[in-house]
C-alpha cells in the first residue's frame, strides 16, 4: 500500500523493484551558473521527475523558476498555477501560448542566505508522440515569515519526444537539480 | 542508471504511541520521502522536529481545502515543523508524504515539501523550513497537541540518491 501511495504522490505509476533511476544531476558551485541544460535524455523511462533545491542569483526577493523542453521556444506553453501564501490563496493562468514555463518561486540575493526553494517536477509520458506533454509541481519556498506553496501545471504544446530540458534562470551556489526516470 | 528510491526504515504501531522516531539516518543520500498513513487518537495535524533540536527553528507555510473553501496559514518561529502536511483523524485513515530535499548537506537550512490527504478534513500541501545547516540524521513524527498515533500506523523512510 504505501509503494502505491509514493507512486500516486509521484507519477501514478506503480514502482517494482530498479523502477526509478538517477539520470543526471547538477550542483552548482561557486561563482553561481547560467542556466542548467539536461540533454540527451534517455528515451527508455516511462516518465521523468526533476528534484530541485535552488535559489537564483539575480537582485530580487524571489524568481519564477523558468523551463523549457527541447529547447524550445516560441508559443509552445500554457501554464497555471494555484498558490498560498501564508494568509490567502490565489489561482491564475501565468501565461498562455508564452516561450516557457514557471514550475517553482526561488529565494534571490535579496532573500535571508541558506534558504533555498524546492520542488519535485513530473514530467509524464515524456516520450509519446501522441501525446502533447504536460508538466505538474508541487514546489515552494518558506522564509520565516513569508513564503509560498504551489501547484504549477504546464502545457508543452508539442508531440515531440522530450530529449532536453532547459532551465533558465541564474542560479545561485548550492543550488541543486536532479533528474531521474521511471520505468513504466 | 543507479535505481534509487531506497526504503531506509518502515514501522507499524503495534499499539499506541505519541511518536515515532527515524534515527542514525545514513548520509548517503540526497532527499528522504516520508511517508505516514493512519490514525491518530484526536484530530490534529502531523508535527516533524529534527536531530532533537526543540528550539524556535521550524517554520511552515500552507496550503489547504476543506470541502467548501481553500486558504492558507503560516506558523513562524516554531518549536515544531507543523501546519502543512496534513490533518490525521481517528476514524478514516489519511496519508502524508514529505519530501525532505538535500538533507544531508551542511551548508544550506533544511527545506522540506510534501502532500496530506485527509478525506474527513483537509488536503493540505506546505512547505516547512528548519532554520539549521546541519546534516538531518534523526526525525521525530508525532502529533501536534500531544495525542497519539494509533495502531496500525505505519511510517516509511525512503532514502534518494542522485547520480
Amino acid at each position: 500500500m504505501l509503494n502505491q501511495i509514493a507512486a500516486i504522490h509521484g507519477t501514478g505509476v506503480l514502482p517494482v523493484t530498479n523502477s526509478y533511476e538517477s539520470i543526471a544531476t547538477v550542483t552548482v558551485g561557486a561563482g553561481g551558473q547560467s542556466g542548467v541544460t539536461f540533454s540527451s535524455i534517455p528515451s527508455t523511462y516511462k516518465h521523468l521527475q526533476l528534484r530541485f533545491m535552488a535559489r537564483v542569483t539575480g537582485a530580487t526577493t524571489l524568481d519564477n523558476l523558468t523551463m523549457r523542453l527541447n529547447n524550445t521556444a516560441g508559443t509552445s506553453y500554457t501554464a497555471h498555477f494555484l498558490q498560498g501564501n501564508g494568509s490567502s490563496t490565489s489561482s491564475a493562468w501565468i501565461l498562455i501560448n508564452g516561450s516557457e514555463l514557471y514550475v517553482g518561486r526561488l529565494p534571490g540575493a535579496n532573500s535571508t542566505s541558506g534558504i533555498f526553494g524546492v520542488g519535485v517536477i513530473d514530467i509524464l509520458d515524456y516520450q509519446n508522440t501522441n501525446k502533447n506533454k504536460t508538466v505538474r509541481a508541487l514546489d515552494g519556498q518558506d522564509q520565516n515569515g513569508s513564503g509560498e506553496v504551489f501547484f504549477h501545471s504546464g502545457l508543452f504544446n508539442s508531440t515531440n519526444a522530450v530529449n532536453e530540458i532547459n532551465l533558465l534562470n541564474s542560479y545561485a551556489q548550492y543550488s541543486s537539480f536532479a533528474l531521474y526516470g521511471i520505468k513504466g | 542508471m543507479p535505481s534509487t528510491y531506497t526504503p531506509i526504515a518502515t514501522t507499524t504501531l503495534g499499539s499506541a504511541q505519541a511518536n515515532y522516531t527515524f534515527s542514525s539516518i545514513p548520509a548517503t543520500y540526497t532527499d528522504l520521502v516520508l511517508i505516514v498513513s493512519g490514525r491518530v487518537s484526536t484530530v490534529s495535524q502531523i508535527s516533524l522536529q529534527f536531530n532533537s533540536n526543540t528550539a524556535t527553528n521550524y517554520s511552515v507555510t500552507s496550503l489547504y481545502g476543506s470541502g467548501s473553501a481553500a486558504g492558507s496559514g503560516r506558523n513562524s518561529n516554531d518549536v515544531e515543523m507543523v501546519g502543512g502536511f496534513g490533518f490525521f483523524d481517528t476514524t478514516a485513515v489519511s496519508t502524508s508524504i514529505i519530501h525532505i530535499m538535500n538533507y544531508s548537506n551542511t551548508t544550506t537550512f533544511k527545506t522540506a515539501i510534501g502532500r496530506g490527504n485527509s478525506t474527513s478534513h483537509y488536503v493540505h500541501a506546505g512547505v516547512g523550513l528548519w532554520r539549521q545547516t546541519s546534516a538531518i540524521n534523526t526525525i521525530k513524527v508525532f502529533v501536534n497537541g500531544g495525542y497519539n498515533w494509533s495502531t496500525g500506523t505505519t511510517f516509511t523512510l525512503y532514502g534518494i540518491k542522485a547520480a
